[in-house]
């Protein structure tokens, strides 16, 4: 069973790292953060302290939008190619697969997304001890935004128009990662942080139900 | 490969409001295969779901459905279980992390072995039908569901899938076939699931 489970891990996260059938992989989310990093200053201005008061919170938008863009690769092809049913008849549960297809999507832009903050950071003029609260910021929000992202790729599978439905669905519940993670910048606490990673685990806990039950019942 | 079987029993299905059928009884002893015949749209690819427990089974009135089997079940139907975006060797490759290795003879008798390196989605019909199959065979359940399985293939794949069940049954398997098309294999049971419509 748990050979089973780590070969569904290892096949799923390099399958989102080179983005599969419809192409993308890890490069098309880091890059379109990267651009948004970019022409922010162009759209505000080259003011640094402006800058450097709104940049923490363009790099969390930025980020969530960022999580959006591989939504529709999360779930559907696998649904459609009836992977889910063939793991189903092998004994292995839905929550199990939910679990393990989270697990990847937040190792395949996570650690790729962190590191492409450094030099957005460094674009917007953000000093060192901000950067570091957005690194940490980051690492408490992303498996909460991976959560999201699976649950609600999970819910929309199979429907039509189901990508852009995903995109509209994913925004409310990033809301309080959105939060307490880009609030944790302006009053520079670790209380903001503790939220962030408190709000990331409770959509960790609950996204291996509700996407298990989404994926029975789309069949 | 160890003996297959399944019982069950009072299987009806629902879809919304609609009952497509009710009260059907299967039972197939190790080594036997069932030809399940229906018209289009009598509800043959959902008992063939039933039956591998991927939708529930209702009852309209009466005892409670049964679904018993001895042994692993594979399903084969339109969908494939392939990651389009791999090529086929890789695509089989996952499975057989997880069930064990396609045999080589059995890639070579269904033409599969030039396509390895061909992605899933280069694949006509046809071709994507037996690399499913072989992801079936791999997987050595003892039963075969099968759905519409001639379905894009020619008339020498349709002759080789044939002989495939007959060898899978013959090793102690059972295999329940949904088809339109005639199928000729000797004890070849054959139930039409229109008399069980409501």
């Amino acid at each position: 069973m748990s050979r089973a489970l780590w070969a569904i891990l290892r096949r799923d996260v390099l399958l989102l790292l080179r983005g599969g059938a419809s192409g993308g992989g890890t490069m098309l989310p880091i890059l379109f953060f990267l651009a948004v990093a970019v022409i922010f200053p162009f759209a505000v201005g080259p003011d640094p302290k402006l800058l450097a008061r709104v940049g923490g919170g363009v790099i969390w938008v930025a980020a969530l939008l960022a999580a959006i863009l591989p939504l529709d690769r999360l779930v559907e092809p696998d649904r459609e190619a009836g992977l889910f049913d063939q793991w189903a008849l092998r004994g292995i549960a839905e929550e199990w697969v939910i679990a393990i297809r989270m697990t990847a999507h937040w190792l395949s832009f996570a650690p790729a997304l962190m590191l492409a903050a450094l030099p957005a950071a460094g674009l917007l003029g953000l000093d060192g001890r901000l950067t570091g609260l957005i690194e940490l910021g980051l690492l408490a929000g992303t498996p909460g935004l991976a959560a999201v992202g699976v649950m609600v790729a999970a819910m929309t599978a199979g429907l039509k128009g189901g990508a852009a439905l995903a995109g509209l669905l994913v925004i409310p519940l990033c809301v309080p990662i959105l939060i307490f993670g880009a609030g944790a910048l302006a009053i520079g606490g670790e209380s903001g942080l503790a939220l962030t990673a408190a709000a990331s685990l409770v959509l960790l806990a609950l996204t291996p139900f509700a996407g298990a039950a989404a994926l029975r019942a789309g069949r | 490969m160890q003996a297959g079987s399944l019982l069950a029993r009072h299987l009806g299905c629902r879809r919304g409001d609609r009952w497509l059928f009710n009260g059907v009884d299967i039972a197939l002893a190790s080594g036997e295969a069932l030809h399940l015949a229906a018209p289009n749209g009598a509800g043959k690819s959902s008992l063939m779901r039933i039956l591998a427990g991927l939708l529930p089974a209702s009852t309209l009135d009466g005892p409670l459905p049964q679904i018993e089997w001895t042994g692993a079940v594979g399903l084969l139907d339109e969908r494939h279980g392939l990651d389009m975006g791999q090529p086929l060797g890789e695509a089989l490759a996952f499975w057989a992390r997880l069930d064990g290795p396609v045999p080589q003879d059995a890639l070579a008798a269904l033409g599969l072995t030039p396509l390895l390196d061909v992605p899933v989605r280069y694949l006509s019909t046809g071709q994507k039908k037996r690399a499913a199959l072989a992801r079936l065979i791999g997987q050595n359940a003892p039963n075969w569901l099968l759905d519409e399985p001639l379905n894009g293939l020619d008339v020498d794949a349709c002759a080789l899938v044939e002989d495939i069940i007959y060898e899978h049954c013959a090793a102690g398997g059972t295999c329940i076939i949904a088809s339109h098309q005639p199928l000729s294999l000797p004890d070849l049971r054959r139930m039409d699931l229109a008399e069980y419509a409501l």
